[in-house]
């Protein structure tokens, strides 16, 4: 946690004043936490400041220029970068389809400047940020209610376990509430939300295809 | 403009998952069956003396895609027209369908061919088959993009093409020279017998070649053009609800100008403005009194505008509402306002769980909390309208508070049982 250097950010937004309110935004709230290396306004931009800096964490926007910010993850070749959503829009096939292209958080853009650069710090730990309306989402997917061509039908359910961490979290709950009610530690829960994103991502079949469209099979 | 009347069911088919042209999947969305029952039955009815290929044939030539009917908030239609959002990445799992089922078609023709052992027969027919299917889906692929293409012009290459690209000349190159061979090759069989008879049934196969092969382009535009007629009205009546929309806004910032030293106001202004915007541009979220859901929503929305605090409601799966079930709003909204009288805190979460069993709710601040004991027994709110009304109508209520740790009331409320009586 106690890292010298800030953790670097770059911000993916094709509206100039909202990436320069969030670049003043962190400057203010996350000074010597967090540092926005670079800007970009679409997606070819994206990959080429993300190749060139590769910083720690990208905010990203999902509706991007260029075929979505999923197509940044998408393009990525560093690696070692982390993806967090940051979006106007909440709704469901947004949220469920940029988790599944690789970001570890989603957070809309009514966030505070605070609970942003906590999101961020809390995403280059490689921790996952759930909102309570993803959670919601992760929930209504699993239990069958949400369109079915999103969702496999051979995808693996939740555990009950994880299902409760789910509905906690969707309660509002912060992940120190959450491990304090269900009387286990906080790195549990990080565990517990590492294998929703798994199962978001459809493991090895999802895998399959990104290795075969990354090499342009598909 | 919006007058309740009947839609007409009507089949399309389903452009997001095909296996060869979505046939099957719409018919199964539009008969309510398994999809894997309509796939056996038509190879049944393929077996039964390839009556299922013809049957899959004329429906994929009549059925229009399901793409140009997709109605999301005008937010999300806008970006994906823009390639804003990201397209379904096709998967390696449809290609195995695809590649079994040309297995399969490989295998019933050498069949026929090892049962009749006629090689001249068999070539002809897997040429021609393979190249009307690939113009066919070129003109499916060159319907999809005159579907995204915003200029609304119907220009003559791009109904051939679409949006070009080495594929789309690939499909339609390859087709047609499939299609030629295949005729060429029946008229190579019996080059020597140059009787008349022969040679009127050669125009004819070539006319009925040439309409099979233009054909579906032919249908798909008489289709568009009805549906674009379809598109315009909508959007007319989208540009209304902008308008209106724009007006809303513009007042809302007039008002926020007017008012920008009561810090307060101009909260609950923009606040409720975006709540409005979001709504419509990002959800199909009803507020309204339709569904347990959206009761919940406009019980939030309502204590948002009154008591300026910020809340966010997050509902998993969603019912009618039933009368039955109104005890279970109703609370809801009483631990609502408290919680935004009393808390003091800018933001309240409302989780709502309603499954075929029962309705959940948890409202949650993080506000100062209270001793339930030391509530005057003269106050009712929390005992009468919570506690005691779920009680009565024969859910739990739970007060979970306590001073300087917030406040959770968890709400259950089982849903009655289908009534036996519903036929009479």
């Amino acid at each position: 946690m106690s890292t010298p250097r800030p953790t670097s950010v770059v911000v993916v937004d094709d509206h100039a004043m909202f990436r320069s309110g969030v670049r003043a935004e962190l400057a203010a709230v996350g000074a010597g936490v967090v540092e926005v290396v670079a800007e970009a306004a679409d997606v070819d931009e994206a990959v080429r400041a993300v190749a060139e800096h590769a910083p720690d964490v990208v905010l990203l926007d999902v509706h991007l220029p260029g075929g979505g910010g999923v197509e940044v993850m998408r393009r990525d070749r560093t690696g070692t970068t982390r993806y967090l959503a940051l979006s106007v829009s909440d709704a469901a096939e947004d949220v469920i389809g940029t988790i599944r292209g690789g970001a570890r958080g989603y957070v809309t853009k009514t966030i505070t400047g605070p609970e942003l650069v906590d999101a961020v710090r809390r995403v280059a730990d490689g921790d996952a940020v759930f909102s309570p309306r993803l959670a919601g989402f992760v929930l209504d997917a699993f239990a069958g209610t949400f369109a079915v061509a999103e969702v496999d039908e051979d995808l693996d359910r939740l555990t009950e376990r994880e299902r409760e961490v789910m509905r906690l979290i969707a309660r509002g709950y912060s992940y120190r509430e959450v491990a304090g009610e269900l009387f286990i530690s906080v790195k549990t829960v990080e565990t517990h939300m590492s294998s929703v994103l798994r199962k978001l991502q459809l493991s090895s079949r999802h895998e399959l295809t990104r290795w075969a469209s990354d090499r342009r099979l598909l | 403009m919006t007058s309740p009347h009947l839609q007409p069911r009507t089949a399309y088919r389903d452009a997001h998952d095909p296996v060869l042209g979505g046939v099957a999947g719409g018919l199964a969305r539009h008969l309510g069956l398994p999809v894997l029952w309509v796939r056996l039955g038509f190879l049944l009815a393929a077996a039964a003396g390839g009556l299922g290929i013809v049957l899959y044939a004329g429906l994929w030539l009549v059925l229009p895609t399901d793409a140009g009917f997709e109605r999301s908030a005008p937010g999300l239609e806008g970006a994906t027209r823009d390639g804003r959002r990201p397209r379904r990445a096709r998967r390696l799992g449809d290609v195995g369908q695809v590649v079994a089922l040309g297995a399969l078609a490989l295998g019933l023709l050498l069949a026929v061919e090892a049962v009749l052992g006629q090689g001249v027969v068999f070539w002809p027919v897997a040429l021609g088959l393979a190249g009307v299917a690939l113009l066919w889906r070129q003109a499916d692929e060159a319907q999809r993009e005159r579907w995204l293409d915003t200029t609304g012009r119907i220009d003559p290459v791009r109904v051939v093409f679409g949006a070009g690209g080495w594929a789309s000349y690939a499909r339609v190159g390859a087709g047609a020279l499939l299609v030629v061979t295949a005729l060429g090759l029946v008229f190579l069989r019996d080059g020597g017998a140059a009787a008349a008879g022969d040679l009127v049934l050669a125009t004819l196969v070539g006319v009925a070649g040439i309409a099979v092969v233009v054909g579906p382009w032919f249908y798909r535009l008489a289709s568009d053009l009805t549906a674009e007629r379809e598109e315009r009205v909508r959007s007319q009546e989208r540009a209304d609800v902008a308008a209106h929309l724009h007006d809303s806004v513009l007042q809302t910032l007039a008002l926020i100008q007017r008012s920008a030293d009561d810090g307060p106001t101009v909260a609950r202004l923009a606040r409720s403005q975006e709540r409005d915007l979001r709504a419509w541009l990002y959800s199909e979220e009803a507020v309204d009194e339709s569904s347990v859901a959206s009761a919940l929503r406009a019980a939030a929305a309502a204590v948002e505008d009154t008591h300026g605090v910020a809340v966010d409601v997050v509902a998993v799966g969603d019912a009618p509402l039933e009368e039955a079930l109104r005890p279970v709003v109703a609370a809801a909204g009483e631990a609502l306002t408290n919680a935004a009288r009393h808390a003091g805190v800018p933001r309240i979460d409302v989780y709502a769980e309603i499954d075929d069993e029962a309705v959940e709710v948890f409202v949650r601040d993080r506000g100062r909390g209270f001793d339930l004991e030391a509530v005057p027994a003269d106050r009712y709110g929390v005992r009468r309208s919570i506690l005691d009304r779920l009680r009565r109508h024969g859910g739990t209520a739970e007060v979970r508070t306590a001073l300087g740790a917030g406040t959770e009331v968890r709400l259950r409320l089982p849903r009655p049982a289908r009534p036996p009586q519903e036929d009479q």
